[in-house]
């Protein structure tokens, strides 16, 4: 598959499913620079959380291989910590990296992988829940501020129901 | 906390709930609309310092208010923090700046390659 021009740049988020959201985006690189950027903690850490998500963000570990683990802590307001962990299930170098997110019960399973289209890369992101009502949460929530944003939900949906 | 979503809605509305009398009017619209010298008087407040929770709760969209003769009533908004329009919007949003920014590195790694040479794999 050919690449066209208006593809640079430009991120896609479709929902897939009920269960399933993928996010894709076209990189000028090959595959396993973006694999490098995405598995090193020192590079990883300068885009995960770019500046205008307004938090700043530690990456604790990131230990990409089968079994391995990565915690992220960002820094809430009155000392609280909001930490993001997990484990890598199934890592093939330069092409495809699946890991848990276990800050939750319900947390989906992540998937990216790096596909070479002429000299670039192509990267999807997939977010698998377990169940329509964790994705519809989770897409709130997977980088927030889970509880709080909970809470509002309740509410929200308590008065909807009037 | 809030720029976590990256979306103003969101913003407006944690801000907007994050007072426990904004949070008390909410729930009093939810049961029936009332005017602001009606949530004043609940709330025992000045008609001033109700007019003002209400111009956060209407900027946040939680709360509408129309004026009918002298008098302006409240009841919930339309906004439907749920809706999955909303949702796609603030994750796309989040993805966008967080590959910007992945772009960024990669730029630098491809920059550097070019001058290193190809790394053998």
């Amino acid at each position: 598959m050919g690449l066209n021009a208006n593809d640079f740049g430009a991120t896609t988020v479709a929902r897939k499913s009920d269960t399933e959201v993928e996010v894709t985006r076209v990189f000028d690189a090959p595959p396993h620079l973006v694999y490098r950027a995405w598995t090193t903690p020192e590079l990883f850490q300068r885009w995960w959380a770019p500046r205008s998500i307004g938090a700043p963000m530690r990456v604790r570990e990131l230990d990409v291989r089968v079994g391995g683990g990565y915690r992220i802590e960002f820094d809430g307001e009155d000392g609280q910590i909001w930490a993001f962990f997990g484990k890598y299930i199934e890592v093939v170098p330069n092409a495809r990296i699946v890991w848990t997110n276990e800050e939750s019960d319900n947390g989906p399973i992540s998937t990216v992988t790096f596909e070479e289209r002429d000299g670039k890369t192509l990267l999807t992101f997939r977010e698998l829940h377990p169940s329509k009502e964790a994705l519809d949460e989770g897409i709130g929530a997977a980088e927030g501020m889970p509880e709080q944003l909970a809470q509002l939900e309740e509410l929200l949906a308590e008065l909807a129901e009037g | 906390m809030v720029q976590y979503f990256g979306t103003a809605r969101l913003d407006a509305s944690f801000a907007a709930l994050s007072d426990a009398t904004r949070r008390g009017v909410i729930e009093q619209l939810a049961r029936a609309e009332a005017s602001i010298t009606d949530l004043a008087e609940r709330f025992h407040m000045t008609l001033t310092g109700m007019k003002k929770h209400i111009g956060i709760l209407e900027r946040a969209g939680l709360v509408v208010t129309e004026k009918v003769g002298r008098v302006r009533t409240c009841r919930l908004g339309a906004q439907d923090l749920a809706e999955e329009a909303g949702w796609i919007a603030s994750y796309h949003q989040r993805w966008s700046a967080r590959f910007d920014a992945l772009d960024d590195v990669i730029a630098e790694l491809k920059a550097k390659e070019k001058m290193d040479g190809p790394e053998r794999q």
